[in-house]
């Protein structure tokens, strides 16, 4: 399901969604139909879990699209901080920074901290660009990771994946996983069963959405090839700054918004990049995510919350 | 007395001349730098010209105008920028003929062909 409070349910479900509260409306999407189920507390308590995902917070970015993206960032967490009900952890997928500058690492941890939530990380193309070409990234957030930062983590007996598909781009081509990454991957899946609910991020979309912008991973067919026997895989992305879905078999893609620009829509705009909006409608172009899962249910709920006052 | 200001005099016109000559080295050299050289804008996410001809000597220099980062690879490896921010420049020389593709490290749907011919 991929709901944005916009369009879509109202505020008020949407939060309920969220919170996962007494008699929530669970919102889901099999098949491409929504529907929605009625849930007890004390079930929805015992068998499930919500988390965060931020994405594309390009701290250091002060162009005119938005001259302060650290302090969207920190409106973010702000939102985070007052949720009712405290998420089990949140993902970054990536952009961190603008110029992947200690300061700009500094500021962002400093800011996402706050929200006081073991935050994993996957690189955007922006948190590699130091002189070493990564290593500042994976000195901070690699610690367990593999190779150029990917690693897998289990929560409540969902598998989640964080992916790198931003190294060792090759010219005309679009996101890169590259064999080593698609070897350990294969190795990581092995000997789970199919029932076990996947979800797998990573900064560029795993789909192809405009190959012409390189909103696309070249090498994402082997990655899902390998996840296709899964009965529930729901894969998140970031890069593009902007909400878009798609549902291909057992697998929903979902990207997410930025907190710190949009972009334009793809055939909207001669290139992609920081789109200037009037000041007033930025914050709603903005966003963090929330996911919910529900043991038993097979499609994670998906709230977008907008930084709209 | 008149004998030492006429080799003073002398001096004077052979220091005189060869500045003149340093200077007119040093102008001509200049000329055929702007010859040579070129330079590759990068707005709106495109190398523009994308294809670009200059003769053996040339200095290539890149400046980003995005609001984003861009970074000039070769394909051959031979050569890597660092990340080009907004105005930011980068400059190399290509001394021997030949083609050399080059994308952005970052978008590498972005690309482009330096054509080095005498
Ligand atoms: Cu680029």
């Amino acid at each position: 399901m991929a709901q944005d409070e916009n369009k879509g349910i109202d505020r008020r479900h949407a939060l309920e969604c969220m919170i996962w509260a007494g008699t929530g409306v669970l919102w889901t999407l099999a098949g491409g139909v929504p529907k929605s189920a009625l849930l007890g507390s004390a079930q929805a308590a015992e068998t499930g879990f919500s988390f965060l995902q931020i994405s594309d917070s390009h701290v250091g970015f002060d162009k005119p699209a938005n001259p302060n993206a650290l302090g969207t960032l920190q409106e973010a967490i702000g939102k985070i901080v007052a949720m009712p009900a405290k998420p089990a952890f949140m993902i970054h997928t990536g952009d961190i920074t603008h110029l992947s500058k200690p300061k700009q690492f500094d500021d962002a941890d400093q800011v996402i901290g706050q929200a006081r939530l073991d935050v994993h990380y996957v690189p955007g193309e922006h948190d590699i660009i130091d002189e070493t070409q990564g290593k500042a990234y994976l000195d901070r957030y690699g610690k367990n990771a593999k190779g150029a930062g990917w690693y897998a983590f289990d929560q409540a007996g969902v598998h989640f994946i964080g992916l790198v598909n931003v190294v060792d781009l090759k010219a005309g081509g679009m996101g890169n996983l590259g064999a080593d990454q698609l070897a350990w991957l294969a190795d990581d899946l092995k000997g789970k069963s199919a029932s076990t609910p996947i979800v797998v991020f990573a900064h560029i979309p795993l789909w192809t959405i405009a190959p012409e912008w390189g909103w696309g991973t070249e090498d994402s067919a082997q990655a899902l090839a390998l996840l296709a026997r899964f009965g529930s895989v729901t894969v998140l992305n970031g890069h593009i700054h902007q909400l878009m879905q798609k549902v291909e078999g057992n697998v929903t893609f979902h990207t997410a918004r930025s907190t710190a620009f949009p972009q334009p829509a793809p055939g909207t705009a001669p290139a992609p990049g920081p789109m200037l909006v009037p000041a007033g409608d930025l914050r709603g172009l903005l966003g963090v995510r929330s996911v919910t899962f529900q043991q038993g249910v097979k499609d994670l709920a998906v709230t977008d919350i907008s930084l709209a006052p | 007395m008149i004998r030492s200001f006429d080799k003073r005099w002398r001096r004077a016109r052979m220091g005189a001349l060869a500045i003149g000559a340093a200077l007119a080295l040093f102008f001509c050299q200049m000329l055929l730098a702007q010859a040579d050289d070129a330079n590759i804008s990068i707005d709106n996410f495109a190398f523009a010209p994308a294809v670009l001809t200059v003769k053996p000597g040339a200095t290539v220099t890149f400046e980003n105008h995005d609001d984003i980062p861009h970074l000039v690879v070769a394909v051959d490896g031979k050569y890597r920028s660092k990340a080009l921010d907004t105005n930011d420049k980068f400059s190399i020389a290509f001394d021997k003929p030949g083609e050399y593709a080059y994308f952005c490290g970052l978008h590498p749907h972005m690309k482009g062909k330096i054509i080095v011919a005498p």
